[in-house]
């Protein structure tokens, strides 16, 4: 291990390391974050919700946007996967189905950055748990 | 040093910074029981672990009860010494230590003169509210020191001498809580530890948890036995302090009354150790000359600095810490072992009894002397040459029991021909007087000239090292002198590394030398007695007509018909003895 | 870098070791690799979560949740169900006692609800043993700031303002020991850190010191820049083995990275820190004997003054804090002496660890601000008392504690309300009793450790607490009489008066509490012969009703001092001269027909 010589070592240091710990950091307060849950049931693994899953991770991080990024199980869209949930802090969650790179590319770019909606929105209410 | 100024139980005292509140208490004639505390003033220890509370005080805006032993006076304190809180404190915490105190009062060797029973009679303690278990331990006899455990009360007095004052380390706390007790490691018997006997820990034991082995039984049953002929010889020490037991003042020299209750107790002969004192300085001397003067020769094999060895529990002490440095010590035995080995031979011869028929008692100031005259190389067939050594606290039960008017007793005089002795034999009681009476001896027997000046004051006090250079008519003879086993590792240590410049040093076990020795009587931290022992001690050399070993007519005589020469070969088998390694070895 | 799509965090603490926490390591790692995921998935073992009674805990980022009593056999399906089809294994989620719900996420729990987490901010978060998850926490950059931007008084200054005060249970301001040692003059000063937790049921600084090891080492560092020390000192008992190891670990990281050791962060500041190991003394956890021991001497402890500050470790000025304290400090530099005293009391600030144990639903380490009431930490994070039974007291303090009654409920804790409720802060123990708790067998408890854990030097505490312990002895076998009550409470007092440490100062105080709490429980053993909570062995009676008995012989087949006798079919009787009161019949009797008198 390289010795940190400065304070300024140390805090470059802590940047580099902080993504590998962001995902628990931010898994405490998802509502204040971006939340992403992606289906990951066999029918969605089967339409590459895998890729999808992490293309938006990857994109997300290369972006520096702070997001929650979830599987989840099936969501009972097997017609449209793969399908992702993504929810904005103080927004109601949007649902949007046929989710390849391609459209998680347009969803990041619009919806997530400019709080744009775009197109593949599969309407529906449900709740959770955890959050009805 | 900066003055602080403190109220004591409403009076307003100045002390210096520093000072205790027991002390400073003291100063208005306040008197703080005290307990666990001991203050060896001229030997420069403090017992203070404030383990007993019983001298605990009331400090205004302090919330708990404070040991005024242990608490340094500080600016506008303001101290209440016996309130009712303080003294109900300290009659629960006495009756808490009388509840773990077997109540043997009656049989206990420690009965009048036990610091516990006098503090508890001064609280006033009637009865033991809190009774409940009692600590249990088994009782420990080695040749010389008793350990009654279920006596101890965890003042640790006993561990401070033999760990700081004498470096021996045998004695320290060992269990937790209720069972914690003062010990030798892993609890092993005393004889089995790297105890030296030098009876340090009996000295300043309060109660009777540490005692002497008594052997009054054992001398009376000799006395009353009609086939034996009993004899005794008393150390110099024993006169200037006997007369304690009495009620006489510390320094009080009671030789002659000393001889007289002897006699009058019966023993058939009462003799001097000074005798043999003076013929220790002889055969030491003599020693001392012999590795000198080779060692100006040239000769790189002698040994120099010659150490003295008259005190056993010095003996214990390097037979068990530095058995590689065996050669180092002279050979000569100690006094008492050399007049046991006269008695036997020469005097029986005289006396035309047998040896077996000869009964040798010896008063000594010192418990290390009745480990001595067990050791098997002072035996002749299992019969020891000394048969029996009591201490000076012993021989005072003894004129006691006899119901003798000790202050009363005219003076009576030593018999002859071992009873006779000289200033320097006197002096063997003191720190220094060992290598001050090897000092006359060896500078006249060296120079072949007369000392006109016999007293060396550069050589006595009470400083735990000392060091002085004697001019040997134009050699410089450097001597050192240490008392106090600690004082004492400290020169051996120098000797050891080869950095030591003395030619002969004298060492004595126990501070401020025999005067000092565990077999006196108690001192309960009064170290001022020890001082005032060895001035009188100074006095009856002063008074002595003969003040050179070697000038002894009843030495001079004994070599005539007897012995040879000094550290002949007669002389050696008799008055020469060698060392062991017994160093506890692990296994 | 691997980016993880999933964090698997393993409670790796002493108390989820011990029910099988390594082996679900491996189990969750064999079934991660088995599914291919090993470039998606992490596991990671963390320190303590301090739900211990539901351990071992395992943990889902990111949808955090939190699966409890967790056992090897689950792994393979966490992994294949929560992982690989997103869904939660709804078993070992935490069912909440109000109305049987299942809770996946723990801050819907209410052990965690009142919870502020600041000494124990890392543990159950990050992984002990990796120096970068600290960091990447803001590790190290208080020592950082401190050392480059501010003066040893600036820092004490903080310390100060912050209202910090030690949480070994004495409660002395940090900030003053801090500036007392610095102000002593010598060229040699040592920090030490007391890591010798020794009350019964505590395991505050062992959690610490398992999951957040760097915190500890940090603080220390700090603390020597500010009394001007190079070395530091952990004390830490030797029953310990697994704090330890991370502790060896944490220092070789730290030497590693440079944070501590010669000239940190490129300043004239150097510190190091070394282990010394207790042998499990109790009464070294007092800091003058904690001194003695590490010096090589016997554990017992001097008389203050001189205090550490002034001559401590090798006779030097040393100051000596608890791991707890220790934990508080890097976030207190890093977030401002007002953010932590905005928590707390008026004298009493920020959070106090406290390890919940007896009769309580949710026993377990818990953090919570100082001023929470007793109520709020028994019955809302406790979950109240098991089997329904009905609260009797709280002891806190631990063997220098005292017992609280129903009427401190609504006490706010902190070191002064605690202290003029009859008991102390302690370092955080907290054992909740019921009705069938005896509380002179309580006392009688605590009495009986600390005899043996007196460390003998001075007599009250030596001989004095025996005596107390017989008396509580005498009394719970009827045997005492009144002037014992007397002598009790008299011999109490005189040895919290006259005892040399701190150990004997408050041993008494678990009986001075009970008498004064519970005087009618004394009375009644010592009048009536009588244990109202029928606990006392020896003033039980075993008695059979008539009523009831349907003469099965069955009590009398099991009694094995055949004290029972009676005809089948006929009422039986116990003769209770034989009777030794074993309970065998009264376990065995079908019919409720034996009952305690």
């Amino acid at each position: 291990m390289a010795k940190v010589k400065t304070l300024e070592d140390l805090k470059r240091m802590r940047e580099s390391l902080q993504s590998e710990l962001s995902l628990r950091e931010n898994s405490d307060t998802p509502e204040k974050l971006v939340q992403i849950k992606v289906s990951m049931a066999t029918c969605g693994i089967a339409s590459g919700a895998k890729e999808t899953m992490s293309f938006i991770m990857e994109e997300l991080y290369r972006r520096k946007i702070d997001a929650v990024v979830t599987q989840t199980g099936c969501m009972g869209y097997c017609h449209s996967e793969p399908t992702i949930e993504v929810q904005l802090p103080g927004a109601d969650p949007v649902v949007y189905g046929n989710v390849k790179k391609e459209r998680a590319q347009l969803i990041i770019d619009q919806h997530i950055i400019a709080g744009k909606l775009v197109d593949g929105i599969i309407p529906g209410i449900y709740s959770t748990p955890d959050n009805k | 040093m900066s003055q602080i100024k403190l109220t004591i139980d409403n009076k307003t005292v100045q002390v210096a910074q520093g000072t205790s509140i027991v002390d400073a208490a003291k100063q208005i004639g306040v008197n703080i029981p005290t307990l666990c505390h001991m203050k060896l003033e001229h030997v420069g220890y403090e017992n203070k672990p404030g383990g007993c509370r019983i001298c605990v005080v009331e400090l205004e805006g302090r919330k708990n009860l404070a040991p005024a032993c242990k608490t340094i006076c500080t600016e506008g304190m303001q101290v209440s010494t016996h309130t009712l809180r303080v003294i109900n404190a300290r009659r629960t915490v006495m009756e808490l230590i009388l509840s773990d105190h077997p109540a043997e009062c009656l049989t206990c060797v420690k009965s009048g003169k036990c610091d516990l029973q006098t503090r508890a009679q001064e609280l006033g303690i009637r009865e033991i509210p809190y009774q409940g278990e009692q600590s249990k331990y088994k009782e420990d006899k080695s040749p010389a020191i008793i350990r009654d455990m279920d006596k101890c009360i965890m003042c640790r007095r006993c561990e401070m001498m033999c760990k700081q004052v004498q470096t021996v380390g045998c004695l320290s706390a060992i269990n937790r809580g209720f069972e914690s007790v003062v010990a030798p490691a892993f609890e092993m018997d005393l004889e089995k530890s790297t105890c030296t006997y030098c009876g340090q820990c009996v000295a300043v034991c309060p109660t009777g948890a540490l005692s002497e082995i008594d052997n009054t039984r054992k001398v009376i049953a000799a006395l009353v036995n009609p086939n034996k002929t009993v004899i005794v010889q008393t150390a110099p020490a024993v006169r200037a302090a006997l007369g304690e037991e009495f009620g006489l003042e510390p320094g009080t020299l009671v030789t002659g009354k000393m001889v007289s209750a002897l006699k009058k107790i019966g023993f058939d002969k009462v003799f001097d150790t000074d005798f043999a004192a003076d013929l220790t300085i002889m055969e030491e001397g003599t020693e001392l000359l012999n590795r000198l003067q080779k060692h100006l020769a040239g000769d790189k094999n002698v040994k120099l600095p010659i150490l003295t060895s008259c005190c056993p529990g010095w003996v214990n002490f390097f037979e068990t810490n530095y058995p590689d440095m065996l050669d180092v010590p002279s050979t000569a035995k100690s006094p008492q072992q050399m007049f046991g080995a006269i008695a036997k031979t020469y005097l029986a011869e005289q006396m035309k009894l047998k040896r077996e028929d000869l009964v040798v008692v010896s008063v000594m100031p010192c418990l290390a002397k009745k480990y001595e005259s067990q050791r098997k190389e002072f035996q002749v067939n299992g019969n020891p040459d000394v048969d029996l050594s009591i201490t000076t606290r012993e021989l005072s039960q003894m004129i006691k029991g006899a119901n003798l008017n000790f202050n009363e007793l005219h003076n009576e005089e030593f018999d002859n021909p071992m009873g006779e002795s000289t200033g320097a034999g006197v002096i063997f009681a003191n720190t220094g007087g060992v290598i001050e009476a090897a000092v006359r001896t060896a500078y006249e027997l060296h120079t072949q000239k007369t000392l006109e000046k016999v007293d060396f004051h550069e050589l006595r006090g009470f400083e735990g090292i000392r060091s002085a250079t004697v001019d040997f008519d134009g050699f410089p003879l450097k001597i050192g002198i240490a008392h106090g086993l600690g004082h004492a590792r400290q020169l051996l240590n120098e000797v050891k590394a080869g950095t030591s410049t003395f030619h002969a040093i004298e060492i004595m076990a126990c501070p401020g030398g025999c005067i000092g020795g565990a077999g006196q009587p108690y001192h309960h931290g009064d170290t001022n007695i020890l001082k005032q022992r060895a001035a009188a001690i100074y006095r009856e050399d002063a008074g002595k007509a003969i003040r050179k070993s070697h000038q002894n007519p009843f030495i001079i005589k004994l070599y005539d018909e007897f012995l040879g020469e000094p550290c002949g070969e007669k002389a050696h088998k008799l008055l020469h003895t060698h060392y062991f390694d017994k160093k506890p070895k692990v296994k | 870098m691997a980016k993880f799509k999933n964090h698997i965090l393993v409670c790796a603490g002493t108390g989820c070791r011990a029910s099988e926490g390594e082996e679900i390591v491996q189990e969750l790692k064999t079934a991660v690799s088995q599914n291919q995921l090993e470039n998606e998935v992490q596991v990671v073992r963390t320190g303590c979560f301090g739900f211990c009674e539901k351990g071992p805990i395992v943990k889902m980022i990111p949808d955090n949740t939190f699966y409890t009593q967790v056992k090897t056999a689950d792994a393979k399906e966490i992994v294949e169900e929560h992982i690989i089809k997103g869904r939660q294994v709804q078993r070992l989620l935490y069912e909440n006692p109000e109305d049987a719900t299942r809770i996946s996420d723990s801050k819907h729990m209410n052990f965690y609800k009142k919870q502020i987490r600041i000494a124990l901010r890392n543990c159950g978060f990050i992984n002990p043993e990796n120096i970068n998850e600290y960091v990447a926490r803001d590790g190290y950059t208080a020592l950082g700031k401190v050392i480059t931007e501010m003066t040893p008084e600036d820092c004490i200054d903080i310390i100060k303002q912050s209202g910090l005060r030690g949480r070994g249970g004495g409660g002395f301001p940090t900030g003053l020991k801090w500036e007392i040692t610095n102000k002593v003059e010598s060229a040699e000063k040592y920090v030490v850190c007391n890591a010798d937790e020794g009350d019964p049921g505590a395991f505050m600084d062992r959690s610490i010191l398992e999951g957040d090891p760097h915190s500890v080492l940090e603080a220390m560092a700090i603390c020597g820049y500010c009394i001007e020390a190079s070395v530091g000192l952990i004390y830490i008992r030797a029953e310990y083995p697994l704090a330890i190891q991370r502790l060896k670990i944490a220092i070789e990281q730290a030497r590693d990275l440079g944070v501590i050791g010669d000239n940190i962060f490129g300043t004239e500041f150097s510190f190091d820190v070394e282990i010394r190991y207790g042998a499990g003394a109790f009464v070294c956890g007092e800091e003058t004997s904690l001194i003695q021991s590490m010096e090589g001497l016997r554990g017992e402890p001097t008389v203050k003054p001189p205090f550490p500050s002034v001559k401590g470790y090798m006779g030097k000025p040393t100051n000596v804090n608890n791991v707890e304290t220790f934990a508080n400090v890097p976030v207190i530099i890093n977030k401002g002496a007002a953010w932590f005293a905005s928590i707390g009391t008026e004298k009493s600030k920020g959070t106090k660890v406290f390890a919940l144990a007896g009769k309580i639903n949710n026993v377990g380490l818990i953090e919570v601000p100082m001023g929470t009431t007793l109520r709020e930490v028994i019955f809302d994070i406790g979950g109240g008392i098991k089997d329904g039974r009905k609260f009797k007291s709280v002891q806190t303090g631990g063997p220098s504690g005292g017992c609280l009654t129903e009427k401190h409920l609504d006490v706010p804790i902190d070191y002064d309300n605690l202290l003029e409720s009859g008991s102390m802060m302690g370092s955080g123990g907290m054992i909740v009793m019921d009705e069938d708790d005896c509380m002179v067998s309580v006392a009688k408890f605590y009495l009986d450790f600390t005899v043996e854990e007196s460390c003998g030097k001075c007599a009250p505490c030596r001989i004095g607490n025996k005596r107390l312990y017989e008396i509580l002895d005498k009394i719970t076998k009827g045997k005492a009489q009144f002037e014992d009550l007397d002598n009790l409470r008299n011999l109490a007092n005189v040895i919290k008066d006259t005892s040399l440490c701190g150990l004997g100062q408050t041993s008494p105080n678990p009986v001075l509490s009970t008498m004064d709490n519970f005087p009618e429980e004394y009375l009644a053993h010592v009048h009536q012969g009588k244990c109202p909570a029928k606990q006392c062995k020896a003033l039980k009676e075993y008695v059979i009703n008539a009523e009831t008995c349907v003469g099965c012989t069955l009590c009398s087949r099991v009694c094995p001092v055949n004290a029972i006798t009676g005809d089948k079919k006929q009422p039986h009787l116990i003769n209770a001269q034989l009777c030794i009161k074993c309970g065998a019949c009264f376990a065995k009797c079908k019919f409720g027909a034996i009952s305690i008198q």
